[in-house]
């Protein structure tokens, strides 16, 4: 066991759980950090079972995923086939499984499981990268449960599985596909933050023309090449115009739109991220102190236990205690990283760094967006916001990285022998 | 082989943390917009509005005071299900002006839809009544009340002034912030003059509230609030009898009234005709009605006793011949043959001393008193000469307070004009007098034989008992009490025997006056003007009074004035055929 993990393990949940209970804690009522009926109390009843969670885990053996990495992927997508059939709705998103009154999100478990499938797919005796069947096998694996996460509405979810190219990458896969994704990326900002497309279009031309006056070689080949890299861009300039005024839906459009001018219609569709920058930028430098927030706690800010709940960090504790908290993060991501360079095995090096890769999506997204850098993705913040499927699925997916042959480990083993 | 990679992933981590550090730094610690839009956000800040202080006449009768009134607000995000067809019918408003009162709404700087904002204003205490019962059918709509003028009486209009909503210049030049829109502020009269001492001083509570606006206890355990302090009661110089008789007198007249106490200066009188009924301005129908009498040509809203301006005309000879032997040019027996090929002159008269002259009000004898100040003949350049004596004939002139705004306390006080030195340098011709009732009341300086108090309205300002300090301090003229002996005795001669004799004089008490008529643009008639004191000796009142285009001093000034000396020393007035002859109102042959 790796204890500096789980030192900032628990520091996480901790702070996490505190700032859930400040998000919802009103001094004219006077919540118990431990009623049960409210949000705190429930977030410690699922930290209570993530003690049992990480236990169990340690009791089983890095083999057991080795042979049923992709049974337990098959029962995911299974089960994510079934939400939109017999699953319950919650807050406009259909993404739950009911048990009686307490509800899962499969969805939260998919990272894991693929994870799983990815890692096990990967560490096969002889896997090449650049091997294309392989590289479609891959693909397929983070593709097929992106499909049913956003058959359930859930874009923010569906998204994380982008996540798995970081892991790609590290692994091997030209870095030239990715470019190519964050070029395009860029190209889409930047196609809507310009008013008109037509300033992005002379400049296109005249990119276009410098490169082929000032190419040292003439040639027809390297020419033909730039003017049809000038086409497909404008190519995607125009089609991202068009599906964002054609294909998303209204309320889609809006949280692009908030994203590049929030001030639009700070009532409206910028109100969220509006919201969410006015109670982080309140904190100052100190921050108001603990339970002393006014924009969390009295409904401005939205979604303010879950997605939402960075801004009680930022409006509490400041910049100083967005500071630890980005600081805890960036410390647990390296050392995931550490750990995952230690590993002897392929399996357990890229179930260690899909676990990095998605950790870091949630972590640069949730904040992202509530400081007003990324659109309002609905994704939460690992360990910090409220939810039972979220805190487990990532629990499960940090100890299941961190693990390996330690003398906790090998502690229990010798325990369980005896016994 | 990929192992370099893991440094781009580490670098990649930490780059969007420093990312997100940067950022929040200029959000959280540079930029302190977000601290203020959080305030606003959570902390609302509660107005406590004081009462409006109450004002009083002299002998502590009611004048203004304040009723109830009712504004109602809404909070947008909080309307459910809104049967607009009922509230109609509540509020007595139709369905179109329904929906332009909502444009309204949304079009408002300040709006905001979890916000209180201001939907109808004024509603009576009838409105309130029925409103009130059916106000928890319109969840989001809320009752504000708030108190608006009302005046006993419809005397005293002008001087009192009235209250209304705040205006955009005017909230632009607000540099206390104390205003916001929509508060009350006193427009004009008193009410504005004395409008920090009536507002009283504003409680401010700061309380949260969240998203819904709902009430989430005092911001900062109350540290911050304050309580609001009442506005003070002014208790004004005016005799409510003497103005209101004033006024019936003035019926239908064009012109203005003003009765001071001269040893004090306070106005017991001022009245300005046409006047207007003040409950008129106040309450739901202030707009319609301000715009009625506004655009009435009469000028009702037109302060006269303050804003009129005249020729000075006869009433001024007192001044001048003050001033006269002051500098020696004459004494007071100083005879000069009332030349009339000259000037133009009235009466039986040939060759007066000063009394005589004054009491006949003779233009020679004047017009040769006046080149004898000019012209001193102090140097030998004719044109330097004049303005030496025209200069000090300004300083005395001007120890008078004319000229300049005496300081009075009511706003726009007009400044008179008397020629200097420097308007005759300039120009020639032109009418360099400027000349208003309230510089008439020059009469209570006579009265006290040389020295005046500052004319003002408000004798006490809350318990103190005490008007502005400004109005406790005497001036004096620059010409010696001895001289005025010799005007008082000369008025009191124009009583009982020279232009004011018929309708001035009263019995058993010594009347000392002076008639004055002033030159209009023909073909209108002459201002007819009269100043008066009584009685001669510890005179109790001084009366100032203009009648536009009424033809001679002597007629409707003079009868006016001495009637409203007859009211305040008597109490009332036995000369009815005056008071006919008044209120029949036709002066002219």
């Amino acid at each position: 066991m790796d204890w500096a993990t789980v030192l900032l393990y628990g520091a996480l949940v901790l702070f996490g759980w505190l700032n859930i209970y400040a998000s919802v804690y009103d001094e004219t009522i006077g919540q118990s950090i431990f009623d049960f009926s409210l949000t705190p109390g429930r977030q410690l009843l699922f930290m209570a079972a993530c003690v049992i969670i990480i236990i169990a885990i340690l009791i089983i053996d890095m083999r057991f995923y080795d042979t049923f990495a992709y049974i337990i992927y098959g029962a995911i997508l299974f089960l994510l086939l079934l939400v939109p059939i017999i699953g319950k709705e919650v807050g406009g998103n259909k993404a739950w499984l009911g048990i009686g009154s307490f509800g899962v999100q499969p969805s939260e478990f998919a990272k894991f499981a693929t994870a799983l499938a990815v890692a096990k797919f990967m560490g096969t005796i002889g896997f090449r990268m650049d091997n294309l069947r392989n590289q479609f096998i891959l693909f397929a694996m983070i593709v097929a449960p992106m499909i049913l996460i956003l058959a359930q509405k859930d874009t923010g979810t569906a998204l994380v599985f982008t996540a798995f190219l970081v892991v790609f990458y590290r692994e091997g896969m030209s870095p030239f596909l990715i470019l190519v994704g964050v070029a395009c990326a860029i190209i889409f900002v930047l196609a809507l933050l310009v008013e008109s497309n037509i300033y992005l279009y002379g400049a296109i031309g005249v990119i276009w023309a410098g490169l082929i006056l000032f190419s040292k070689k003439k040639r027809f080949k390297r020419i033909a090449l730039i003017t049809a890299g000038a086409v497909l861009i404008i190519g995607m300039l125009y089609s991202v115009d068009y599906v964002v005024n054609n294909v998303l839906k209204p309320h889609q459009q809006n949280r692009v739109k908030a994203l590049i001018n929030p001030d639009a219609d700070p009532l409206g569709f910028g109100w969220n991220v509006t919201q969410s920058k006015i109670a982080i930028g309140s904190g100052g430098f100190w921050g108001k102190g603990f339970l002393k927030g006014t924009q969390t706690k009295f409904d401005f800010v939205p979604e303010q236990s879950t997605d939402f709940i960075f801004c009680t960090i930022g409006e509490e504790h400041g910049w100083l205690g967005s500071l630890v908290t980005i600081g805890l993060w960036v410390t647990l991501m390296l050392r995931i990283i550490f750990i995952a360079e230690r590993q002897k095995n392929r399996f357990t090096r890229v179930f260690a760094y899909s676990t990095l890769a998605i950790f870091l999506f949630h972590f640069s997204v949730n904040i992202g967006m509530t400081v007003g850098l990324f659109p309002v993705i609905g994704i939460p913040l690992p360990f910090f916001s409220y939810g039972g499927s979220s805190l487990w699925g990532f629990t499960i997916m940090l100890f299941d990285s961190s693990r390996g042959i330690t003398i906790f480990e090998t502690l229990f083993k010798y325990t369980i022998q005896i016994l | 082989m990929n192992e370099g990679r893991k440094d781009i992933i580490q670098v990649l981590v930490v780059f969007v943390a420093l990312v997100f550090l940067i950022k929040l730094f200029i959000i959280q610690v540079l930029d302190s917009k977000y601290e203020q839009l959080a305030d606003s956000n959570a902390i609302l800040r509660q107005v406590d509005y004081p009462v409006r202080g109450l004002i009083y006449d002299r002998n502590g009768k009611l004048l203004v005071y304040n009723t109830p009134e009712y504004d109602v607000q809404v909070v947008t995000k909080e309307i459910k299900n809104l049967d607009s067809v009922e509230f109609c019918k509540v509020f007595r408003i139709t369905k179109d002006e329904l929906k332009v009162k909502f444009k309204e709404l949304r079009a408002k700087k300040e709006y905001s839809p979890v916000k209180l904002t201001t939907f109808l204003t004024q509603l009576s205490n009838d409105d309130f009544a029925r409103v009130q019962d059916r106000l928890d059918d319109f969840p989001g709509f809320y009752i504000q009340a708030r108190s608006t003028r009302s005046y006993t009486t419809s005397a005293f209009a002008n001087a009192l002034g009235y209250v209304s909503q705040i205006s955009k210049p005017q909230l632009e030049r607000d540099s206390s912030k104390v205003y916001k829109q929509g508060d009350y502020i006193g427009q004009s009269g008193i009410e504005a003059y004395y409008e920090k001492y009536l507002s009283g001083q504003r409680g401010v509570r700061y309380k949260m509230r969240d998203v819904d606006g709902i009430d989430k206890g005092s911001f900062r355990e109350g540290s911050l609030d304050t309580v609001s302090i009442p506005g003070l009661n002014l208790t004004t110089t005016v005799d409510l009898d003497l103005q209101l008789y004033g006024e019936f007198l003035m019926r239908g007249k064009s012109g203005s009234i003003v009765a001071i106490e001269p040893a004090t200066g306070e106005i017991l009188a001022f009245v300005s005709g046409p006047s207007y009924d003040p409950n008129l301005l106040t309450g739901k129908y202030y707009s319609e009605n301000f715009r009625f009498i506004s655009s009435d040509t009469s000028k009702p809203l037109f302060n006269r006793p303050l804003m009129a301006q005249y020729r000075p005309g006869s009433i001024f000879k007192i001044a001048q011949a003050m001033v006269a032997l002051q500098e020696g040019v004459i004494t007071p027996d100083t005879r000069i043959v009332c030349n009339r090929s000259i000037i133009n002159c009235h009466g039986a008269h040939s060759n007066e001393d000063l009394r005589g002259a004054i009491t006949h009000s003779c233009n020679p004898y004047f017009h040769n008193v006046l080149r004898r100040m000019l012209n001193k003949g102090k140097v030998n350049d004719p044109f330097e000469d004049t303005r030496i004596g025209l200069e000090e004939w300004n300083t005395h002139i001007r120890s008078f307070g004319f000229g300049s705004p005496l300081g009075i306390d009511l706003p726009n006080e007009k400044s008179g004009l008397v020629p200097s030195p420097k308007f005759y340098d300039r120009a020639y011709g032109g009418r360099p007098w400027k000349f208003s009732n309230i510089y008439s009341i020059f009469a209570a300086t006579v009265a006290n034989r040389g020295f005046y108090y500052t004319p003002h309205l408000v004798k006490s300002i809350g318990d103190s008992g005490q008007p502005l300090p400004q109005y406790l301090e005497k001036h004096y003229t620059t010409i010696d009490s001895a001289n005025f002996i010799v005007a008082v005795d000369a008025m009191q001669n124009v009583i009982q025997g020279g232009t004011g004799q018929y309708r001035a004089s009263l019995k058993d008490i010594i009347v000392c006056g002076k008639t004055g008529t002033v030159e209009n643009n023909p073909p209108l008639a002459d201002h007819s003007v009269f100043i008066a004191f009584a009685p001669r000796d510890n005179p109790r009142i001084a009366v100032s009074v203009y009648v536009e285009d009424a033809g001679q001093g002597a007629r409707a000034a003079a009868s006016i004035a001495s009637l409203m000396i007859e009211k305040y020393l008597l109490g009332q007035t036995q000369r009815k055929h005056i008071e006919d002859y008044v209120l029949r109102g036709d002066f002219l042959d």
